[in-house]
């Protein structure tokens, strides 16, 4: 992953397009930015900040405050496990141990081929169906291992077809 | 295309027409297609589409896409009227035979049915999950199609709006909302109209509303339901809030965990734009209003009104010390009125039925009713709304249908991290902001997660403790140290190491985290400590021994 490969066109047209009050767009920047690229290239952070004119340090303050910001690239599907209360108190330890297990990678952590990030999240909203997990922006309810585990291989036969 | 309204005339003609559609003779098929999206409720819907084209059966039965309809625990869920009948489980092979039989010919099929002690109950009105609840915040949700704002009009939507800007003036409604009790549903219980007043009365021509969706509780999602179950509502609300307290601009601060809520948000500001329900001169009374919504980041902390302020402002969302009050200097430094989901949804009812007509549910202490979040060890996990003064047997019992198995009932944890575990031996109280407090917990936003006799209460502690050191933003010592030193030692005892002098430790350091921290985070940290260390000391015991 050589810095020279990151394209910041990109970063470009997102900036463009907030014009003025770009200080407090600055989550939505990243946000986007993230979303375009996967992670928060460094080059592009410097991109945001010379075009903003926010400093890099602020701009690294931020990216490392939040939990959704990764500094890292991450895999093509984000695979959130639930660990809140209600999925605590119905197994949910037992779906991510099994989702480490199949992808093995630790929690925060990229699969080698870059198709799958295993995240936990605190809760999704979906406790009535506990224990779940999103995978993206997908939501999958009433999980025990194997059946979690069969999607997420679903998941892995799509992208290699 | 929507036709912009320019007149409370319009608003009342549309009204007319919207109410006609509504009554048209069809069969309705209202889907669930929010929470019950995690069970396959697309592919359900999608197969209801394609047999009514196939059947030419689109000129009898029309399908509507609901928000939550509550009984989650049965998801996917539908709900066919008439005849009125409730299905659970609704499987893609299922739907021609529910078209053919039910959805025809009224014949209600059994397998499908909710069954409650061995009785199999078709109807919705009859099953003791809804008929004992009362729907007052979430009239709309699961009957109307949030995506489509003529069916929310069609119930009255937007009147509580017009009849602010027509007949009253912004201290008129300031006084309705104060005599209504209403009390933030965030967690805090503030009085609404009070917090209204303050920032009325704040020096500055400019003034904002926030409304605060970071629902981050684990275990709580009554704010996500509303939301994406009738998001009209909560812009609504905002739109007289803003006309009470004279503001132009408002902000939806929402969760990135909650992208159908952000859809569903995103969709109905659009329309209401188009019908100039938001933006310059509001159904041509003078008055301007207009929303963004602003996505989270994942930081539970900025659930918090200075951190979510100083995160609107593109900042790291850490919380400063207040006063100044936001109503004074919030964001950019100017007056702002933050209130919850719920809160902003109880306001429409309440303007348009008046302070009394709200009252008549609840307590002296707590008026109206409150949205529940019920999950965990129940059978009937899923949204529900009851009167405040509400026991908990009545709503984990009567309405949640009781704890599954042959396990018993340990402990309901209210509040999420900063509220506390009810034992059993305060099912019969009655629930208010006051009487939750004195047992130890907090009303909080709503969650309510129940723990059965599996259930280790040391555990649970050690778990919540995890929770608010992950999410401690680290300013004030007390909260970033605090958490830290309590988790290791809750830590140590659960894992069988515990030593005789760390119950007094744990005591004293939450005495310590309580009262120093900067922010609610830290000051209620240690309640899921303190209250099991109250009821369940048994279990510590045991441990350390």
């Amino acid at each position: 992953m050589s810095k020279l490969n990151v394209d910041i066109k990109p970063v470009r047209d997102i900036i463009s397009k907030f014009g003025d009050g770009q200080d407090s767009n600055l989550i939505a920047i990243l946000q986007q930015s993230q979303d375009a690229y996967g992670y928060l290239p460094k080059t592009a952070l410097k991109e945001i900040s010379r075009l903003t004119d926010i400093p890099l340090t602020r701009i690294f303050g931020v990216v490392t405050f939040y939990s959704q910001f990764a500094l890292i690239p991450r895999g093509k599907h984000a695979i959130k496990v639930c660990s809140g209360t209600a999925c605590h108190v119905k197994g949910a330890d037992d779906v991510k141990q099994k989702m480490k297990d199949i992808l093995n990678v630790g929690e925060g952590e990229t699969t080698p081929d870059y198709q799958f990030t295993l995240e936990t999240v605190a809760c999704i909203g979906t406790c009535f169906l506990a224990p779940v997990m999103m995978i993206d922006e997908r939501y999958f309810g009433k999980l025990t291992a194997d059946k979690a585990s069969d999607i997420v291989q679903k998941y892995s036969e799509k992208t290699q077809e | 295309m929507l036709k912009s309204l320019k007149s409370y005339d319009d608003l009342v003609a549309m009204r007319t027409l919207c109410e006609e559609k509504l009554k048209l003779d069809k069969v309705k098929v209202y889907i669930c297609m929010t929470g019950c999206r995690a069970l396959g409720a697309e592919e359900v819907y999608g197969e209801f589409k394609r047999q009514l084209d196939e059947q030419n059966l689109k000129d009898k039965v029309e399908i509507i896409e609901t928000g939550c309809q509550g009984l989650c625990a049965r998801a996917p869920v539908i709900t066919i009227d008439p005849p009125g009948v409730f299905y659970g489980r609704v499987t893609v092979d299922i739907v021609p035979e529910i078209i053919s039989s039910t959805v025809v010919n009224d014949q209600v099929i059994n397998k499908l049915c909710y069954v409650e002690a061995g009785k199999r109950i078709p109807y919705l009105k009859d099953i003791p999950f809804y008929s004992k609840q009362k729907k007052v915040v979430l009239r709309n949700c699961g009957i109307i199609d949030p995506n489509n704002i003529e069916q929310y009009i069609a119930r009255k939507g937007y009147e509580s709006i017009a009849k602010a800007l027509f007949s009253f003036t912004p201290e008129d409604i300031i006084n309705e909302v104060k005599d209504s009790g209403l009390r933030g549903r965030g967690g805090a219980g503030f009085p609404t109209g009070t917090k209204w007043e303050f920032c009325r009365k704040a020096k500055g021509d400019t003034k904002y509303i926030i409304c605060n969706a970071d629902e981050g509780d684990p275990g709580a999602f009554m704010d996500r339901a509303v939301l994406e179950g009738d998001p009209h509502a909560v812009i609504e609300g905002m739109l007289v809030a803003a006309f009470a307290i004279g503001s132009g601009k408002g902000f939806i601060y929402v969760r990135a965990e909650y992208p159908i809520a952000i859809n569903h948000l995103e969709r109905a500001i659009a329309q209401a734009r188009q019908l100039n329900l938001l933006g310059d001169n509001i159904l041509g009374s003078g008055f301007n209003f207009d929303l963004e919504i602003k996505k989270g980041a994942g930081a539970f902390v900025c659930g918090e009104e200075t951190a979510l302020i100083a995160s609107i402002e593109g900042k790291r969302g850490m919380p400063r010390p207040r006063p100044p009050f936001p109503a004074n200097s919030g964001l950019w430094g100017k007056p702002t009125n933050i209130n919850n989901v719920e809160t902003l949804a109880n306001i429409p009812i309440i303007i348009l039925n008046g302070s009394e007509s709200y009252k008549q549910y609840g307590t002296k202490n707590g008026t109206g009713t409150k949205i529940f979040a019920l999950a965990g060890k129940v059978k009937n996990t899923g949204l529900v709304e009851v009167p405040m003064g509400t026991t908990l047997r009545e709503i984990i019992f009567d309405i949640g249908g009781g704890i599954p198995g042959r396990r018993q009932f340990k402990a309901a944890q209210m509040g999420g991290p900063s509220g506390g575990c009810v034992p059993a031996e305060h099912l019969d109280l009655p629930i208010d902001y006051e009487t939750v407090k004195e047992v130890g917990a907090i009303m909080g936003s709503g969650g309510l997660i129940v723990m059965d006799s599996d259930t280790s209460m040391v555990e649970i502690a050690k778990y919540f403790m995890g929770f608010c050191h992950d999410e401690s933003c680290g300013k004030c010592v007390p909260c970033r140290i605090g958490t830290k030193r309590m988790l290791e030692t809750l830590t140590k005892i659960n894992g069988g190491n515990g030593l005789k002098d760390d119950i007094e430790d744990l005591k004293e350091m939450a005495y310590v985290t309580q009262t120093a921290s900067l922010c609610g985070l830290g000051q209620t940290a240690p309640n899921p400590v303190l209250s099991t260390i109250r009821y369940f000391m048994n279990e510590y015991e045991e441990l350390i021994k």
